[in-house]
């Protein structure tokens, strides 16, 4: 195992997330995150951006106005779909040269995998889905990791390796204020060769992508009223009461793992916690919901959490702004016709 | 000639019972105890997947590293249908990180190999990093593609796979071997029979040390990964909550009220009143 000068290293580079030409929020709100890890300290170097893909002139302006030092366009035809084996040859080649100290990736899907590979490749550690990032008096970074499902949290170390890796689930960190009229500097990055030789030798061939059928309503981590049911919802006809609510508000539904399980909802999308989604809405009602701390994790920063529950000793109501206990199914009903009584009143 | 498959699996704590998980205030160290160990759900779908693309004349060994009480997952592993399975157990491989285990995992599949294809789940519900299956696929120097939720032999040696990013599918063509990280939406696990229990006493479970491996020493457990742990602590989560209560009607008043203030436009169901204050 090689050790590595951690003076060599400096600065922290983002690998933003590019889909369907838009640069995804998570990727700013990483940049949001480096900026004030540099704010309060500045030995930290400079903040850089990596995107790739192919027609990435659409997404500089959003990503310039996020106050970061530098853009750098990994921008080509074959950039297009994402491969895992390309993307990741891309990106040892920019570490190499650049040397950051830190660098950050979503906890996405396709960004973690990235995230995995690089920990070999590149020879260091990987923080995983951590929910904050400290830096400490030698200038190291603390990534602080939840595990047993955010029962328990703890802080990543990686001191003898360099770059220190992290990844972060979207909604974690919050974009920074931006910059108008902020220019970064701005670097072209020729892929050609690289594409060239992985596609040469990899037994990976991206064929194409499509979206999958996109949720009904607001999409759950834009709800500003997030109306969230558990397993003691019952049944699906229970269930239904949820959307209704929901819907008044002008919310969205959301749930934990059991209702999945059951088929009272379609798959993972709809689901709040340190493997689905992590949310802060104005208002989260959880309702039948028991408050695992899997779940918890995903929705504790919301503003404010209202449980219905008939166990005066859920969890859920550590947590909780408001508490309920009673009934879901009477309970969610005698809110939903009285607001609808209030309309008729008007 | 059948497909030679190996699956990764994992013993877990149960992740029902997490939150009975503390943190002994002394010592610092993660308690669990009274929480029992089971394999780890999302691996059941890469068993599954194994035993779907087995056909009649294939054969699946499952693997892991993990201390000697293993056994018992691993068991539980063949009682699903798996015909052998290897036990990666040491001292010397204790407190290892994704590095370090990917490594580990590694070289105990090269020694049992050649294989076709490997599959492991998403995740595993304890350490959740998700890094293991991509880092062994590079240990491996294979393709690999993670959250598969189908997969197709489209020729001797080619699979045709789709995966899931948060709202997109990606499809694939990857030639064998390869490594497939399979999704939580790929299939239903099948259940254990009886006659699946007693099968699974008579199967073959090979227990393999250090000694047993070409490994090096410098890359094994604690000692050999890159990430090393600090303090840990719980979450903080208290909310000072009051309690509303009264009949239905009650509750829903008082509630509409906290809307209200919480910002939210009851009469006009308007998703935030200007200002976001009182409407």
């Amino acid at each position: 195992m090689k050790m590595t000068n951690p003076a060599d290293w400096k600065g922290i580079l983002i690998i933003g997330e590019i889909n369907n030409c838009r640069v995804q929020p998570v990727s700013l709100e990483l940049i949001g995150k480096a900026r004030e890890l540099k704010a309060g300290c500045p030995a930290v170097g400079e903040v850089a951006a990596v995107l790739i893909g192919s027609g990435l002139s659409g997404s500089l302006a959003e990503i310039e106005v996020t106050g970061v030092d530098e853009v750098i366009l990994v921008d080509h035809a074959d950039c297009a779909l994402f491969h895992n084996d390309l993307y990741a040859a891309i990106l040892k080649q920019i570490i190499d040269t650049r040397k950051p100290s830190v660098v950050l990736f979503p906890a996405t899907a396709r960004y973690q995998d990235l995230a995995s590979i690089l920990g070999i490749r590149a020879d260091t550690g990987v923080a995983a889905h951590c929910v904050d990032i400290r830096i400490n008096e030698q200038a190291e970074i603390l990534a602080v990791v939840p595990a047993f499902g955010g029962k328990v949290l703890g802080d990543i170390l990686c001191p003898a390796h360099r770059p220190q890796m992290a990844t972060a689930k979207p909604g974690i960190f919050r974009q920074g204020e931006p910059v108008p009229g902020h220019k970064p500097k701005r670097s072209l990055f020729d892929a050609s060769t690289i594409i060239a030789d992985t596609m040469k030798k990899t037994r990976l061939l991206a064929l194409e992508s499509s979206v999958c059928a996109v949720p009904e309503g607001i999409p759950l981590e834009k709800a500003t009223v997030v109306v969230c049911g558990g397993w003691g919802m019952g049944s699906k006809e229970n269930w239904a009461l949820l959307g209704d609510l929901a819907n008044l508000l002008g919310g969205a539904v959301g749930c934990t793992r059991p209702p999945i399980d059951e088929g009272w909802m379609p798959d993972e999308s709809y689901m709040i916690g340190t493997s689905g989604k992590v949310i802060r809405p104005k208002v989260y009602i959880g309702v039948a919901v028991s408050g695992s701390s899997h779940h918890v994790c995903g929705m504790k920063d919301s503003d404010l959490i209202i449980s219905i529950n008939n166990d005066p000793k859920a969890p859920i109501f550590e947590v909780s702004d408001i508490r309920i206990v009673g009934d879901a199914k009477q309970t969610l009903k005698g809110l939903s016709d009285k607001i609808r009584e209030i309309r008729s009143a008007k | 000639m059948g497909l030679s498959i190996a699956v990764c699996i994992k013993p877990v704590p149960d992740p029902k019972h997490y939150d009975k998980i503390k943190i002994d205030p002394v010592k610092k160290t993660v308690v669990r105890e009274g929480i029992s160990t089971i394999l780890n759900p999302c691996d059941k779908h890469a068993l599954e997947a194994a035993l779907q693309l087995r056909g009649s004349d294939g054969a699946v060994t499952v693997i892991t590293m993990a201390p000697p009480n293993a056994e018992e997952t691993l068991r539980e592993a063949l009682a699903m249908g798996a015909d052998a399975a290897i036990l990666l157990t040491d001292r010397a491989f204790a407190g290892a990180d994704t590095w370090a285990t990917s490594y580990t995992l590694a070289s105990g599949l090269k020694k049992a190999g050649p294989f076709d294809i490997i599959f492991t789940g998403t995740e595993s519900a304890d350490g959740a990093t998700t890094q293991v299956p991509a880092q062994l696929a590079e240990w491996m120097d294979w393709p690999h593609l993670w959250n598969a939720v189908t997969v197709e032999q489209t020729g001797e040696q080619t699979l045709k796979v789709r995966t899931k990013a948060e709202n997109e599918w990606s499809d694939y063509q990857v030639t064998l071997p390869c490594l497939l990280a399979m999704s939580r939406e790929s299939n239903k696990p099948r259940l254990t029979s009886l006659m699946g229990v007693m099968k699974a006493k008579k199967k073959p479970l090979t227990v393999w040390c250090r000694p047993d491996l070409d490994v090096d020493d410098a890359a094994l457990g604690m000692k050999g990964s890159p990430t090393q742990p600090g303090a840990i602590f719980e979450p903080e989560m208290g909310r000072k909550g009051i309690l509303i209560s009264g009949d239905v009607d009650e509750i829903a008043a008082q509630l509409v009220e906290k809307l209200r203030t919480a910002g939210l436009a009851i009469e006009t169901g308007d998703v935030c009143a200007p200002g976001g204050g009182n409407v």
